[in-house]
């Protein structure tokens, strides 16, 4: 037995399309109410991990499992009340309205065939606003800038009120404020008891918000542990390869790179 | 749903009014279709009075068991095309997409006309036919677009379909030259311009049950729907089994139309234009724009109709009248509004 939430127990995992394992004796625990940051390079396996301890891809060798029990034990809604998910992005060519679009969020709760009802309109507003973007709630997606989008993406995953979350390079279209925003917006949601699991390409982000951090190369586990233990001038050259100097700033740490 | 939105937002109660905007569609459907009951050629073209309807039993005959009949097959096949366009559309998240663009319009007229010269053209066995290769034109398509490796999905379903539609179509053009040309030939050439003239009781309680079991999965599974067209890891990340249920959308739809299509022939365009129209009505939420294609399909089709059998004494095929008017609405569409389509 672990006091893990979630656990990647030796996954390797080749794409269908692939030769290559894009993964490899791949371990990992995530503790409850922990945020985790996974930084790598690109290609590293980082978004093929979210996807495989969401169950939506399955690993050839190995097991993920969520409070010890493999992901095949539980049905896809229980699934999806248990974790969500905040793609990169997402293809919208239709018009929905914001609202609408974080509505959809309440699905694992509905029965099969039900609609949602006022008080998912309700929730979903709420997040929204949580979000800041509740005076927008009539606009339609298309019709958004990508941060703008994105952000509506978080509202959405709020709305699904999973205990753990997954977010693919959230920040990635997102201004300084808000990035800022989303920060507080997951800071807040971890102190409501949710776990969090992220992937970026900013070090900032990650030593900001991240209590535990993951280093990944080629689909391996470079180093992982406390921000603390990981966040050190050695082991981020090491991942990209590159000189990195990490300083302390009023009790924050500053990533900063020769170039 | 009215207290949460007006007392959060005053200025909107979109979806009060949007439910409203369905019941006044259905209380449309209802008028148009006592209307079109009355309206025809009999004797001069116009409305039928009540007092003629009562006096002549030529007229009942004429009401009861052939306008009638024809109406609800039109309803029918409104419904049906727009919805399953609909749906099409969600699930290939492309506003450009209906089921005559994946092989199954062109399988099933293949397999109609298949029927008429094999098989002996009976209804139901028509209605098979035409469904079976339908379905197998959506198979296809479907499985040569996961062989092509460029592109993204839509792309590739689309160019696949193009392919699969051409083959189907080369097909019914050896079907119809080796066709018996005085009866065999007409009927298959009749039924390609699409058309109710030849709709009985029979024909319409034959695909009663398949349309109906389609259209209420459909409707049912509308909010599902929502979600499949964000793309899979979305669907699945929100509980659903993303593979499984636009299967059992897809087959809905190709149900649906078959059924519809061995009755009426080849009408196109409805399934393409209506739920464009009724996006713009009512936003691109299934929970709406579903049975609003639902409605507005089946009073789309029956004007149509009621123009085919009016207008001229010889009626003009319905097939053309949808085309002709649906090409119109979709140039007029396509220039006015931005068709958002990014794969």
């Amino acid at each position: 037995m672990n006091e893990a939430l979630l656990s990647f127990e030796n996954i390797t995992y080749t794409y269908p399309t692939g030769k290559q394992p894009v993964m490899q004796n791949f371990t990992l625990n995530i503790e409850p109410g922990t945020i985790t940051a996974i930084l790598g390079p690109n290609g590293a396996g980082k978004t093929t991990l979210l996807h495989l301890g969401l169950g939506w891809l399955h690993p050839s060798e190995g097991q993920v499992k969520l409070s010890n029990k493999g992901l095949h034990a539980y049905s896809r809604r229980e699934l999806g009340q248990m974790m969500g998910l905040v793609p990169q992005n997402e293809n919208t060519p239709f018009d929905y309205s914001l609202l609408e679009y974080v509505l959809l969020g309440r699905t694992p709760y509905l029965d099969p065939l039900a609609m949602p009802g006022e008080e998912d309109v309700a929730i979903s507003l709420q997040k929204l606003e949580a979000i800041g973007l509740a005076e927008l709630q009539h606009r339609v997606m298309p019709s958004l800038s990508g941060g703008e989008r994105q952000l509506v993406l978080v509202a959405r995953a709020l709305a699904q009120e999973p205990r753990l979350l997954f977010l693919d390079e959230p920040t990635s279209h997102l201004d300084l404020s808000n990035k800022s925003r989303l920060v507080k917006v997951l800071r807040d949601l971890q102190q409501q008891g949710v776990t969090i699991v992220f992937t970026t390409h900013e070090p900032d982000v990650a030593s900001a918000l991240a209590t535990h951090m993951v280093l990944m190369r080629d689909g391996h586990v470079l180093q992982s542990g406390t921000a603390e233990e990981v966040m050190t001038d050695s082991s981020l050259s090491e991942l990209y390869k590159l000189p990195i100097h990490v300083k302390e700033l009023d009790g924050k740490r500053i990533v900063l790179w020769d170039n | 749903m009215k207290n949460i939105f007006s007392s959060i937002d005053p200025k909107s109660s979109k979806t009060t009014s949007r439910s409203q905007i369905l019941f006044w569609l259905v209380v449309l459907l209802f008028v148009i279709v006592v209307f079109s009951v009355f309206l025809g050629r009999y004797p001069t073209p116009g409305l039928i009075s009540f007092e003629k309807l009562q006096s002549d039993p030529l007229a009942q005959k004429l009401v009861l068991n052939i306008r009638l009949p024809r109406i609800l097959a039109a309803l029918l096949l409104g419904a049906s095309l727009a919805a399953a366009g609909g749906v099409f559309q969600m699930i290939f998240s492309n506003p450009l997409v209906d089921p005559g663009f994946l092989g199954v319009s062109q399988g099933a007229a293949f397999g109609a006309a298949f029927c008429i010269i094999f098989l002996g053209g009976a209804a139901w066995v028509t209605q098979l036919s035409a469904g079976f290769f339908g379905c197998l034109g959506l198979v296809l398509s479907y499985l040569i677009a996961r062989k092509v490796r460029y592109g993204g999905w839509v792309l590739r379903l689309v160019l696949a379909g193009i392919a699969v539609s051409a083959f189907f179509s080369a097909g019914l053009g050896i079907l119809k030259y080796i066709a018996d040309p005085l009866s065999q030939l007409q009927e298959i050439t009749f039924w390609l311009l699409g058309g109710l003239w030849s709709t009985t009781w029979k024909k319409v309680l034959t695909i009663l049950p398949v349309v109906l079991v389609s259209l209420f999965v459909m409707w049912k599974m509308r909010w599902r729907l929502n979600l499949l067209s964000l793309g899979d890891e979305t669907a699945f990340s929100l509980g659903l089994a993303p593979g499984r249920e636009r299967t059992i959308l897809l087959i809905a739809g190709v149900a649906a139309t078959s059924a519809v299509i061995s009755v009426a022939g080849m009408v196109s365009w409805i399934g393409l234009i209506i739920p464009h129209i009724a996006r713009r009505i009512f936003g691109a939420d299934s929970r709406y724009m579903i049975p609003a294609s639902i409605l507005i399909g089946a009073i789309f089709s029956i004007l149509c109709d009621d123009l085919g059998r009016v207008l001229v004494s010889s009626e003009i095929p319905l097939g053309i009248i949808t085309s002709l008017i649906g090409a119109g609405i979709f140039a007029y569409i396509m220039i006015t509004q931005k068709v958002p389509t990014q794969k």
